[in-house]
């Protein structure tokens, strides 16, 4: 026998590489190829380079009170939140008579408080329907006036963040119903109705939103009765509700399709008619799934009613507008306040969207079960 | 309610499904019907009593305004239509390049979703996150307000070498002063433009025959170019070039996009190619890990597994919702009204106000955008047809 | 009953429509009376004209009209609703029943009159299109801006007007043509666009209250048309038409009798001019015969003053827009201000 049979010990294997904590992180994500690598400096560089100038614009050179003369000497250094202090109650709640302020921004917060309980699914009961009737009613009277004291304020004073909260929501409210009926029309078996849906919704789906608003703003009165024609923003809200209820009634034919056919057989199978299946079967199902969608497209109106500005109602984009086109001393900052109502609107909008996607985890969460 | 037989004959009750169908579509069509006569002739009514001329024959009166810009020649004396067309032919312009665009940045984005660089990740991320939760409007009003109110002034603009320039007028490039050359090279990337495509198929054939993989993509390209530039060659080979140079009130020379077009195609190309970002890293998503892994066991590189193996796979799932973005974009593009570039709408707009024909420049709007949008619908869905799973 | 549910909404759907069908329209006065008030449509922002002020109360020359027009119709010159219109809203606003009046610096033209389906009632202030430049341009004469960009509104007679002044001078002028005249004039201000173009008095009324400073902006001195500035009416009722043109004429009248605000009352009382006892319904009763009674003119004094005082103190030398009378005087002082006689 050789002496290889004495006993000699393999060498010691390294120890595991770290897969955790930080450094091995960076080697991986930063670092893991050249090019991985050449990207991560060319992105520090570009960093580098860019961001003190910009921390430096919107923070350490910008001034922030409403204070002209500092807004004139920093300007191409620094940014003038000041006009954001000097306009806030322009550009946040528009034209309403400002000793009423306290009214949109009340009954704002309360459809806002509204939406978040509907958005809640413990709450998710049937006196929700009743509750939303009531708080409507309330919030037009707040908004209205002319009862219990409060003075009337005409609705072309109303304008900023609560009209937009307003029409985003009320346009999505009752364009739901009419969305669920166009929906079924589409699926259902009845040729007339079935068609009637679809001109509807592809002519909506084809035309811009901007063209519909200028039919509810110049075009509409002449449809009506000689002065019957309602006021302006109300046909707006028209406008709006009818737009959103085609994308919507695409949404909701979406979760109709998604409902497996056996569950329609066995409607039929139990005797139940067409809206009893609809109602207690079908419709049950299909919305669950369609959550998170009518999220989205709630964002998309929420978006889209800054279009109404064009038409010449001053939600927070116009009312930005109103606030500083006719002051020159403060024209010139018009781009912090385009940042200031761009930053409201993502707040909003991507609250939402991160709502849709919880939403989405939960409805699909509760179909594995 | 007991189950019946389906009745044979018509049955003239209540109990009849095809009955009770009947009905109701009569009833819901003579509510429709009542509805559209009730406002039909509401304005046939409103316009009567006030006099208010209609018809669409103000479309061959001169329409008696100029309009900015236009891809075509285009006289304060031509008639209405051409007014229009002049709009429409903006808003297609706008709306082209703006999908060629976000096209192109919104997949580039969207694959930098996967990048194994956290950074390029977190870019891609916060890049979508930010442009798609800002209203569209704002954001054109806001690249409008950077166009006019911090390029500097024509007199004293930002210049590369004299050749290109930025200013409150646009963006001004030089062009090359046309002529017979570039007549030929046109003519000749013509030409070539069948033999290029012919190749290529032939290529495709011969790499499906014998895995002999051949350039499907360069050579078809330098056919064309090498085409372009033999006829360049023979029309003399002209160098000249008309090169842009600040005037006292605008741009003289060259070529240049105004503010308003550049308003408004970047507002629209930042806005949607967020959107297009989501709908292909949602389409790269849908393909199995699997079909990765098995790319890697072939020793495919990290980008030709995307270039080859995912993208044509993802492609599939992509396509629709991208139609529906490219739809959004083109009916996007009427925001320009807002920031003064002449498309279609602002074309209608100014009609409807020289001639007070409120509900025809309405439904113009609405026939050119509803043209566009079924008909860019027909063309993707012709694709998606083309590039759909052809399972034996 | 399931099966009746479409059926119940079908027929709510149809009571809905058929509830909001004609109460025919009655006439625009008895409307108004019934109403209580008169609604007006009014520019949305232009200094001196009209504009509204942070807690929303109107004011300008185009307003006082309106005000005039609701004391001699109501009694009382508070009793208007304005109603802020574009350029583009407005003719459809007054064709569909939405305004009473239209009363927002609108250019009286042929085609207008004719197929709009409006009538003009006057003319309450006569314009030209003008243009306005920063001085540091050096432009002096519109001549000069060959090839210049120049920022329009649009849906007015601006642009066509500007078209025909550019063709007939061979200057080649763009336009740029926006939506609302706030972003019209914020692209101007921005340096967009050479010049700014729309009447020579909406030029005064921009670069006084909307310039940073109005020295740094001139108003060049070519007048390129025509512009009488006027109220219209909805064409279909002459009643109306009559009341408005005629209130307007008074206003013109009043000050060529030298009626004030401050001395109709007086005068009403004491004067022996035949023309100023017609006015205040002291002899005859004018009112009468437009549907209105004796004290209609007077009202409308009382609330506004006459024309003259109107021009000053909305548009005057003594105010920021600073506009001589001009034309606008009254005939015998060298203008065109024409009332026929209210007789």
């Amino acid at each position: 026998m050789s002496v290889a049979s004495v006993f000699q010990p393999i060498a010691a294997r390294p120890a595991p590489v770290r897969t955790q904590g930080l450094v091995p992180w960076m080697r991986a994500n930063l670092f893991g190829d050249w090019r991985s690598s050449l990207t991560t400096v060319v992105v520090a560089l570009a960093a580098i380079a860019l961001l003190p100038g910009m921390v430096n614009w919107g923070i350490f050179h910008a001034v922030f009170r409403p204070d002209l003369g500092g807004c004139q000497t920093a300007r191409g250094t620094g940014a003038c939140w000041g006009v954001i202090a000097e306009k806030y109650r322009l550009i946040i709640l528009g034209r309403y008579p400002f000793g009423e302020q306290w009214r949109p921004v009340l009954a704002t917060l309360m459809l806002m408080g509204l939406l978040g309980v509907s958005c809640t699914r413990r709450f998710w009961k049937p006196w929700l329907a009743p509750l939303w009737a009531v708080v409507m009613a309330a919030y037009f009277v707040l908004m209205r006036g002319g009862l219990g004291g409060l003075t009337p304020v005409p609705t072309d004073l109303w304008g900023g963040l609560p009209l937009t909260i307003m029409l985003a929501t009320l346009g999505i409210v009752l364009a739901f119903p009419i969305a669920v009926l166009v929906a079924l029309g589409r699926r259902s078996g009845l040729p007339a109705i079935r068609s009637m849906c679809i001109v509807y919704v592809e002519l909506v789906r084809g035309v811009p939103l901007i063209s519909v608003l200028f039919m509810a703003s110049f075009l509409f009165p002449l449809f009506m009765p000689m002065g019957k024609s309602p006021d302006v923003l109300l046909r707006v809200l028209v406008g709006i509700t009818l737009f959103a209820a085609a994308y919507l009634a695409e949404t909701v034919r979406g979760g109709l399709q998604a409902v497996p056919k056996g569950q329609v057989e066995a409607a039929a199978t139990l005797g139940l008619t067409y809206w009893q299946t609809q109602r207690k079967i079908v419709l049950p199902q299909a919305l669950a799934i369609v959550v998170p969608a009518v999220m989205n497209n709630f964002i998309a109106i929420f978006k889209d009613t800054s279009l109404v500005t064009i038409v010449s109602l001053y939600e927070l984009t116009g009312s930005l507008g109103l606030a500083l086109n006719s002051d020159a001393d403060w024209r010139p900052y018009k781009l912090e306040g385009y940042f200031f109502i761009a930053a409201i609107y993502f707040a909003f909008c991507f609250a939402m969207s991160r709502y849709s996607l919880w939403i989405e985890k939960q409805v699909s969460v509760s179909r594995t079960r | 309610m007991a189950t019946r037989p389906p009745p044979r004959r018509r049955d003239w009750s209540w109990r009849s499904q095809a009955f009770r169908g009947l009905v109701y579509q009569v009833l819901a069509a003579a509510v429709i019907g009542v509805a559209l006569w009730f406002l039909a002739s509401n304005t046939v009514d409103n316009m009567r009593a006030r006099g208010i001329q209609s018809g669409f024959g103000f479309l061959v009166q001169p329409a008696g305004f100029d309009i900015g810009e236009s891809l075509i020649p285009y006289d304060a004396l031509d008639q209405n239509w051409k007014a229009f067309l002049v709009g429409v032919l903006n808003t297609l312009r706008v709306a082209f390049v703006g999908i060629v665009l976000a096209t192109g940045l919104g997949t580039l984005l969207g694959i930098g979703r996967f990048s194994r660089n956290a950074i390029v990740r977190g870019l891609c991320y916060g890049y979508v996150e930010l442009f798609r939760n800002i209203p569209v409007l704002l954001q054109l009003l806001v690249w409008y307000l950077f166009f006019t109110d911090i390029l500097p002034p024509i007199s004293e603009p930002f210049t590369l070498g004299g050749m290109i320039y930025l200013s409150k007028a646009g963006f001004s490039f030089p062009v090359p002063v046309w002529g017979l050359g570039q007549a030929l090279a046109a003519a000749g990337a013509a030409v070539c433009l069948p033999i290029a495509w012919y190749y290529r198929r032939w290529a495709i054939r011969q790499f499906e025959l014998t895995a002999r993989v051949r350039s499907v993509f360069l050579v078809p390209v330098a056919i064309v170019f090498a085409g372009s530039i033999l006829g360049w060659i023979a029309g003399g080979a002209p160098t000249a070039w008309n090169y842009p140079a600040p005037g006292a009130f605008s741009m003289e020379g060259g070529a240049s996009a105004t503010p308003e077009f550049l308003g408004v195609l970047l507002g629209l190309v930042l806005y949607t190619s967020a959107f297009i970002a989501e709908v292909v890293r949602a389409g790269i998503a849908s393909v199995a890990h699997g079909q990765v892994e098995a790319a890697g066991s072939l020793g495919l590189a990290r980008g030709q597994t995307m270039r080859l193996v995912i993208l044509p796979q993802a492609l599939r799932v992509i396509i629709p919702p991208i139609t529906s973005q490219y739809l959004n974009l083109t009916k996007n593009s009427s925001l320009a009204v807002a920031i003064g570039y002449p498309d279609v709408v602002s074309i209608a707009t100014t009609a409807l106000n020289n001639t007070g024909r409120a509900v025809e420049c309405i439904t113009i709007i609405m026939l050119v955008y509803l043209t566009t949008s079924l008909s860019t619908a027909g063309f993707m869905n012709w694709y998606n047809n083309r590039s759909a799973i052809k399972e034996r | 009953m399931t099966a009746g549910k479409p059926l119940a909404l079908a027929s709510v759907l149809a009571a809905a429509l058929l509830a909001a069908a004609p109460a025919q329209a009655g006439k625009t006065l008895d409307a108004i009376k019934a109403r209580g008030q008169l609604v007006c449509g009014v520019h949305t922002g232009l200094a001196g004209f009209s504009a509204a002020d942070a807690q929303g109360n109107w004011s300008g020359l185009d307003v006082d009209v309106c005000r005039a027009i609701a004391a001699a119709v109501l009694g009382d010159g508070g009793k208007v609703k304005f109603v802020p219109l574009t350029a583009q809203q407005r003719f459809t606003a007054l064709q569909s029943g939405e305004i009473d009046i239209l009363s927002r610096n609108t250019t009286w033209t042929l085609s207008r009159d004719a197929s709009l389906g409006v009538f003009f009632i006057g003319t309450t202030y006569y314009d030209g299109q003008g243009f306005m430049v920063p001085v540091k341009s050096k432009v002096k004469s519109a001549k000069q801006m060959k090839g210049a960009t120049v920022c329009v509104q649009s849906g007015t007679t601006t642009e066509k007007n500007m078209t025909d002044f550019s063709r007939a001078n061979k200057l080649d002028l763009k336009p740029v043509v926006f939506e609302k005249i706030e972003a019209a004039t914020g692209a101007y201000f921005s340096g967009r666009c050479t010049a700014f173009t729309t009447d020579a008095s909406g030029l005064a009324s921009v670069r006084n209250k909307e310039a940073k400073n109005p020295a740094e902006h001139v108003i060049l001195p070519e007048l390129i048309s025509k512009e009488p500035l006027g109220p219209a009416v909805r064409r279909g009722d002459d009643e109306w038409f009559t009341i408005a043109k005629w209130v307007v004429f008074g206003l013109i009248e009043s000050e060529e009798y030298g009626i004030t605000q401050a001395n109709v009352e007086k005068l009403m009382n004491e004067s022996q001019d035949p023309v100023v006892m017609r006015i205040t319904g002291k002899s005859e009763d004018m009112g009468k015969l437009l549907g209105l009674d004796r004290d209609w003119m007077v009202r409308a004094i009382k609330a506004v003053g006459n024309y003259g005082e109107i021009f000053e103190r909305n548009v005057g030398p003594k105010t920021a827009l600073n506009l001589p009378r001009g034309v606008n005087a009254q005939w015998n002082k060298g203008g065109l201000m024409y009332a026929p006689p209210v007789r």
